[in-house]
């Protein structure tokens, strides 16, 4: 499917030898990356071959000292994760981002506060908080996370995998173009990463493509249409759950084989 | 699966439904609503000291008075509890004010300069030193304890040098000034306030407003909590940051007005206690050292309930050395409480 895929349509985002390097130690050295519609795209790959450098660059947190970034085609320079997000790329971090102490409504909405129309919003800048406390159910209800009922609950309430889902559907509500979610299940159990796994696939079912960052290949086989593996700072190769087994991809990603 | 996110074993949606023992029903209660405790050290204590002083306590005159005496005490918490919200803490906030207020005092009895303007420019210097501390934290990285014990003696000293360490009276600030309109008298029989108070009044529903209601007080809440996770959330936490040290700046101004109020002088020697109490009504008031949780109506109580064990011990003729005892005991029981409910998070 991959290179049926390739051929047909045009990579939503696209990096193109994106160099980022940290005084003697080069952590990107002109890492290329494509995702394209309607898939999931798994990056793998050991410690230190740049896989964060790489999110962060694509995300905005970190500002590349060379290459270039397209979406949708056109160039794009992310200074901050602010200027990601307004284009539509929205990113889970590993620690979630979520402000513990707050309730899950505010986490949603937290740095995009809609505020009231008319004067109570313009002079006196009072937030609609019951505006954005039924979109967030409704964000939450449409990734069939609904169940978790009290959108006013703190957020350190909830459980490993209810925080995800927390983090996911904020991404999800907000994200038009792209989610990236950094190593989702790293910190859950079982049960738990089934779920996300599964959140990843609606994401995808409802036209979202998504980069996911992990180390656990099952569950990058299990929900990868594809699989970049980074190595070095660079793409050593992209391959699929279809072509390529574990241990070919573990070999790849250590530089036991090549692709 | 949707079914089984919600509700993995031991999780949120079930402590609604009060899982586990009375001691954790009581944890989960504390940590929804964390003004009750010190609502309850507040009604308990008044109940003792009314039966304790013979009915003094409850007199219209002393609960006025005791109004008056924590006015100063309560204007600069504000600052104090939005600080510690952020994960800070300002020790000078006493001698900031003082410094302002002689700033202010002299501004009007040397130079002749009207109270408005005085006012005006006690602000502009609140603001500065509130700039300043904000700038230390954010840009260089110094921790607020470090920055504000600096700072806490660097304002001691010019307000000495500054002040001549003389005391100004009310007769040379100007009895009809602006600056006096806080210590007008308010009456209704025996109980009377005075403006300082009215003032008081106004600064928590103003702020209590704007933490509940506005993004920047989401904003405050979240940088407190979490630092990294608010930028990587889209927030400006520098700006965050500089902002609430001066909106605390400000209040160090709003401080200084009712300070000269209170005392009707206006003298580097006076709320020398100041300090260290603004710490302890936020911390009594259940805010959190640690950011992100708290409430300014718990800054409210915690300070009323200084002032109520200060004033009640001494109605209820307990010898004066037992007063900051009985405090102390209370701070300590205050952070062991908030230790405990932050379990609830694990």
């Amino acid at each position: 499917m991959n290179a049926a895929t390739s051929a047909v349509n045009e990579p939503i985002l696209a990096a193109r030898g994106l160099v980022k390097r940290f005084g003697r130690v080069t952590a990107l050295g002109g890492a290329d990356l494509e995702l394209y519609p309607g898939e999931v795209l798994a990056v793998i790959g050991d410690n230190g071959a740049g896989k964060s450098s790489l999110i962060k660059c694509l995300s905005g947190a970190m500002v590349p000292d060379e290459g270039s970034i397209e979406l949708d085609g056109a160039a794009v320079t992310f200074r901050r994760p602010q200027d990601a997000r307004a284009a539509g790329i929205e990113t889970v971090y590993q620690t979630l981002a979520v402000a513990p102490a707050l309730d899950i409504a505010t986490n949603i909405y937290l740095g995009r506060e809609r505020r009231k129309p008319g004067l109570l919003g313009s002079v006196f800048r009072i937030v609609d908080q019951s505006g954005m406390r039924r979109d967030a159910k409704q964000a939450l209800d449409d990734l069939g996370i609904g169940t978790l009922q009290d959108i006013t609950q703190a957020v350190e309430t909830l459980s490993g995998g209810q925080r995800q889902a927390v983090a996911v559907a904020r991404a999800a509500a907000f994200g038009s173009k792209v989610v990236i979610l950094d190593e989702p299940t790293a910190a859950l159990g079982v049960k738990e990463s089934g779920q996300v796994l599964q959140l990843i696939r609606d994401l995808r079912d409802r036209g979202l493509p998504v980069i996911l960052i992990s180390h656990n290949m099952p569950h990058v086989f299990e929900v990868a249409d594809r699989i970049h593996i980074q190595r070095l700072g660079r793409r050593a190769a992209v391959v699929t759950p279809a072509s390529h087994s574990m241990s070919d991809a573990v070999a790849i990603m250590t530089g036991a084989a090549v692709a | 699966m949707t079914d089984s996110i919600a509700a993995p074993p031991g999780d949120a949606a079930s402590l609604h439904r009060s899982s586990g023992g009375p001691l954790e029903r009581i944890q989960h209660t504390l940590h929804r609503y964390p003004t009750l405790s010190p609502a309850l050290v507040l009604v308990l204590s008044c109940l003792v000291f009314a039966w304790a002083s013979d009915g003094k306590f409850q007199q219209p005159f002393n609960l006025g008075i005791m109004l008056q005496q924590t006015a100063v005490l309560a204007v600069l918490a504000v600052g104090q509890t939005l600080i510690i919200l952020t994960a800070g803490v300002d020790l000078s906030v006493g001698t900031a004010m003082l410094l302002t207020h002689m700033v202010v005092a002299k501004m009007a009895a040397d130079h002749g300069v009207p109270g408005v303007l005085a006012l005006a420019l006690g602000m502009v210097v609140g603001l500065l030193l509130g700039a300043f501390h904000g700038g230390i934290v954010t840009k260089i990285g110094l921790p607020p304890f470090i920055v504000t014990l600096g700072t806490f003696y660097i304002y001691n000293s010019l307000g000495l040098r500054y002040g001549e360490a003389q005391t100004i009276s009310k007769e040379a600030i100007g009895e009809d000034s602006l600056l006096l309109w806080t210590s007008k008298r308010v009456t209704w029989g025996e109980f009377n306030i005075t403006a300082g108070v009215l003032v008081a009044i106004v600064l928590y529903i103003a702020f209590g407003f704007v933490l509940a209601k506005t993004a920047w007080g989401r904003h405050v809440y979240a940088t407190g909590d979490d630092r990294e996770a608010a930028r990587l959330a889209g927030i400006d936490v520098t700006r965050v940051l500089i902002s609430v040290y001066m909106v605390a700046g400000f209040i160090y101004a709003v401080g200084a007005w009712v300070q000269i109020g209170r005392a009707e002088s206006a003298s580097m020697n006076a709320a020398t206690d100041i300090n260290l109490q603004t710490i302890t009504a936020v911390v009594i008031g259940g805010t959190s050292l640690f950011g992100g949780r708290g409430r300014l109506t718990g800054t409210l109580i915690g300070a009323l309930i200084v002032t109520t064990f200060t004033q009640g011990l001494k109605l209820s003729g307990v010898d004066a050395y037992w007063q900051n005892f009985a405090i102390g005991s209370l701070i300590l029981v205050a952070v062991a409480l908030d230790q405990w409910i932050r379990k609830v998070a694990k």
